[in-house]
């Protein structure tokens, strides 16, 4: 391809949306070309949507070639196993579903436990699950704009045997070259979309008609307010205090999780536009919603991470 | 806040058409930058003002940044910006940035990702790496100290990574009175020193990132400055990208897709150029040619990287993308292999000059085997002792022995095997590796291939304590190579046999190595191609060469056809050690013996590439040794060698 006229024809500058897609499927490829036994967690949420969707697209026509990894509380909202289930079967791949034994026998909840909660149902679960099916490399739809620790992660982040996280010593990433060589014991956890925004996931979502679970759309829905956030009722386990109603409202929500941990926002929102609209004039980060960040002041995800939360 | 309206005035777009600020949005660009700055510099500050100024700090956030700011912060009570960036908790009790973090933001004509990098001369590594993936580079000067030590190692280590785009922002002018004087003495300071290390053109900005000055908007303290403000320059300036896609089509093939018989695709990441259906390809190293069928990516969704409304399949993808080809024609193509242009591809070489900036606490160690990955080929490389050492503060060449933590060196490499590349100034892709340890599997160095060395400026040698006139002494020679050459059928073996029992009976140590019994073993992958001829010779040469260190008299019979391979094999020995022998018959005289048949073979075509037939024989044009076949015997001819070899 000389440089004339022709070709100059065809070039075109690529959209940042067109130049963090190319970089997450270089991401996808690249962990599957090196790594023994790659998955993909899943949890269903609109930034695992994006990451799936581009794992499509990466190996397309064929399916992705791993499986999809669902660390479950029990305790997640309806529509997201729904939406779980649909998913895999349209992408071709298997799904694992993984629950702490641990957690299960002994009844772990969130309206009872707390913190132990996450901790042993996805801290725990994700290791046990991990070690259990010898997975090597685990892809995950974190993002560095989420969250301050999250910043300096590497794409590539290597964990010990007993999954825990040195920020201190961490690989240099160059270029677009990934060092994807571990020690024995060493699993990576693999972020293809590290470099993407809420904004250029929510516009990406609008861009490829992706799939997202009708909770992120505004409908009514029956809730109870309780320490400040909005909950919604989303079955019968949720254990209705001395006086509490449930109230039907116009809600929607930011960021999914346990339906008990997860603060929904009042909303009219009920197009993806007008979500992002939402989004974009909104004035509280999108994690607040989440009860998880508010441990240990500024540095509570980087403590979480050192123990091996994802 | 008057400086941020630029910014503000999407909001009206959002709240009034949403469609209209989606359909702006969906054409933004991308531009990646890295700060270069000391801790005292503003560079968190700056980064904080930036992402305030764009509105990517929210409510809550703003809340904690105040008590934050209260408590920690370095402002009194003013807003420390800082402390939005610093992020792992070590760092925010040190109150610096240890390591590489990523920021973002965004406005209505560009999305930003920052390498934020921090200026401390220990962590030279952190900003090779920031700099690695970014378009441009900000280097913060304080107006108070002007160019200092750091800001030409920043300079320099933003030139060597390939930075051309580079801002020169002069902070904390709001402490200078926004002195234009001031300004102007750092920017002539500076632009004396960039001309010096091959920066061509820079932007320089004064700027305050506490106070917000030229940020978004130009300023009313700085009246003498015409602009650009900081954020217009990032929003306006134009990114590689763009000449990439000038450059001859390279994509380094990833993965092959194969989800059944049918289907046969080649996945990548463009490195550079353009690749339409229907142009010819080449694949590297193998050279195989081919096709472009289909240009493949995933139907549905009216994506982005569709770019046709849907389609799956692309006529065209340019360089930054990631796609799968297929090829017309069935043609070998693995991971490690580069697709470029069929008429203009790039080299392949074993053999290497680079820069190579040490990245580990280990020191790098010279001959010891690493593994290089440069694109998505991954070989064993060795390192010479590197010709000289960077000193990165005063740019001044220094002589090393080896590397250790954050030094810069230039080096000669060489790989196990070859591999396609291009010099890293042309293409990032293919000339840009890491290092890796092979036991700890750390990321040891970055390097920047600069250009391939000929075969003969060889890899250095390991000092041996017994030498080889030690080897000859004990064996009360001289080592020599008899090299013969001549057409096949001409007598080489026959005679180059005589002459090995001859010296043999004089107690001379000796070993005949024979084209034929070589093509058996050692060169067995070898064909008789042109270039496979030439890999032969070289591979005979190179063991005639140890064996001559060995100490022995090496005696080869092979055609070896031409002149530039008997002249490559004379170059390896010691001046005088190599004898060529011209077993010269004519091609009439060797075709009527014929003692193996070949030449009927190829007369009737039966065999291809024969040396005399339909490939060329360029006989020597001064040889030490002629034997003239038709006046000599075989044994009168050995007769004659030996009696030249040893009088």
């Amino acid at each position: 391809m000389q440089i004339n006229g022709e070709a100059m024809l065809d070039s075109k500058r690529l959209t940042h949306l067109e130049r963090l897609e190319a970089e997450s499927i270089h991401i996808l490829r690249e962990v599957v070309a090196e790594a023994e036994k790659p998955v993909m967690l899943y949890s269903v949420g609109k930034d695992s949507a994006v990451m799936l969707h581009l794992a499509r697209k990466a190996f397309y026509p064929s399916p992705p070639p791993f499986p999809l990894l669902h660390v479950d509380t029990t305790w997640k909202f309806r529509a997201m196993y729904d939406l779980r289930d649909r998913m895999a079967r349209e992408s071709g791949m298997e799904l694992l579903v993984y629950h702490n034994p641990e957690a299960q026998e002994r009844g772990i909840n969130p309206f009872d436990h707390g913190a132990l909660h996450t901790d042993m149902w996805k801290t725990e679960g994700l290791k046990q699950a991990l070690n259990l099916y010898g997975f090597d490399a685990a892809f995950g739809g974190a993002r560095r704009d989420e969250e301050k620790s999250r910043a300096k992660e590497r794409i590539f982040s290597f964990r010990t045997a007993s999954h825990g996280w040195d920020p201190k010593n961490q690989r240099p990433e160059l270029w677009n070259l990934y060092n994807a060589k571990k020690n024995k014991g060493e699993s990576i956890r693999v972020f293809p979309i590290s470099n993407w925004t809420e904004l250029d996931i929510w516009q990406y979502i609008h861009l490829n008609d992706v799939p997202i679970v009708p909770l992120y759309f505004a409908a009514e829905r029956p809730t109870v307010e309780r320490d400040g956030m909005l909950l919604m009722v989303d079955d019968d386990r949720f254990p209705l205090k001395d006086g509490e109603e449930p109230v039907m409202r116009s809600i929607r929500f930011r960021t999914l999780g346990c339906y008990p941990l997860t603060g929904a926002v009042e909303s009219k929102a009920r197009t993806l536009p007008e979500i992002i609209q939402e989004t974009l004039l909104t004035t509280t980060s999108e994690r607040q919603g989440r009860a998880i960040d508010k441990d240990a002041g500024g540095a509570g995800m980087e403590k979480k991470k050192q123990e091996g939360y994802f | 806040m008057s400086d941020a309206d630029v910014i503000y005035k999407t909001d009206a777009l959002i709240a009034e058409d949403i469609d209209q600020y989606l359909e702006v949005h969906q054409h933004k660009t991308m531009l990646r930058f890295i700060t270069c700055g000391s801790v005292d510099d503003g560079k968190s500050t700056l980064i904080g003002r930036l992402l305030y100024d764009s509105k990517m700090i929210f409510e809550d956030q703003l809340a904690a940044l105040e008590s934050d700011s209260r408590k920690v912060g370095t402002q009194g009570q003013e807003i420390d910006f800082a402390l939005l960036v610093d992020g792992l908790a070590a760092e925010r009790e040190q109150g610096i940035t240890i390591d590489v973090a990523y920021r973002f933001f965004a406005t209505e004509k560009r999305k930003f990702i920052v390498a934020d990098t921090p200026g401390h001369e220990q962590y030279t590594r952190n900003m090779v790496t920031g700099a690695s993936t970014a378009d441009l580079a900000v280097i913060l000067i304080d107006a108070r100290k002007g160019v200092l030590t750091q800001t030409r190692r920043h300079s320099y280590l933003a030139h060597l990574i390939g930075i051309r785009n580079i801002v020169l922002a002069v902070n904390k002018m709001d402490l200078v009175d926004y002195s234009q004087e001031i300004f102007d003495t750092i920017v002539g300071e500076y632009t004396d020193f960039a001309n010096s290390i091959g920066i061509s053109s820079f932007t320089a900005i004064p700027i305050s990132g506490f106070k917000g000055d030229n940020i978004t908007g130009l300023s009313d303290h700085t009246p003498w400055y015409g602009g650009p403000a900081l954020m217009e320059h990032l929003e306006t300036v134009e990114v590689d990208q763009v000449s990439d896609q000038e450059k001859p089509f390279r994509m380094a093939v990833q993965w092959v897709n194969r989800p059944n018989l049918d289907f046969r695709g080649f996945s990548g990441q463009i490195a550079t150029g353009i690749v339409k259906v229907g142009d010819a390809v080449r694949v590297l190293p193998s050279g195989k040619t081919s096709t472009i069928a289909r240009i493949v990516t995933m139907p549905g969704g009216a994506g982005p990287a569709s770019g046709s409304g849907g389609d799956g399949d692309l006529d065209t993808a340019v360089a930054g993308q990631s796609v799968t080809l297929c090829f017309a024609d069935e043609v070998d193509c693995s991971r490690g292999d580069v697709i470029a242009a069929a008429d203009n591809p790039p080299q392949a070489a074993d053999q290497f000059e680079a820069t190579i900036v040490w990245m580990a606490d280990e020191e790098m160690l010279p001959g010891r085997p690493y593994w290089l990955k440069l694109g998505t080929q991954t070989v064993t490389a060795t390192i010479q002792q590197p010709k000289y050492q960077v000193n990165v503060n005063t740019m001044e060449h220094l002589a090393a022995k080896t590397l250790d933590l954050n030094a810069i060196g230039i080096a000669n490499l060489a790989t196990d095997r070859q591999i396609v590349f291009e010099p890293y100034e042309r293409n990032r892709t293919l000339g840009g590796f890491i290092l890796i340890d092979k036991i700890t599997n750390a990321t040891v160095a970055a390097g920047m291939l600069h250009f391939s060395l000929r075969r003969a400026q060889n890899v250095h040698w390991q000092a041996t304590d017994v030498s080889r006139e030690f080897h000859a002494g004990l064996k009360n020679q001289r080592p020599a190579v008899l090299w013969f050459t001549g057409l096949s059928g001409a007598g080489k073996s026959t005679i180059a046999n005589i002459v090995e029992k001859k010296l043999a009976r004089m107690n001379r140590h000796t070993f005949l190595l024979d084209g034929d019994n070589v093509r058996h073993g050692l060169n067995k992958d070898l064909g008789f191609t042109d270039a496979d001829r030439v890999e032969n010779i070289r591979r005979v040469g190179e063991v005639a060469r140890l064996m001559t260190d060995a100490g022995l008299v090496v005696i080869t019979a092979f055609i070896s056809p031409f002149r530039a391979e008997r002249e490559m094999v004379r170059q390896m020995m010691q001046p005088g050690e190599f004898i060529e022998v011209h077993i010269d018959t004519p091609l009439a005289d060797a075709e009527a013996r014929d003692v193996k048949g070949l030449y009927k073979k190829a007369r009737s075509g039966e065999l291809k590439n024969f040396t005399g037939i339909d490939s060329p024989y360029e006989p020597p044009e001064d040889p030490e040794i002629r034997i003239d076949t038709t006046t000599l015997t075989a044994e009168q001819a050995a007769e004659e060698i030996v009696r030249r070899l040893i009088p």
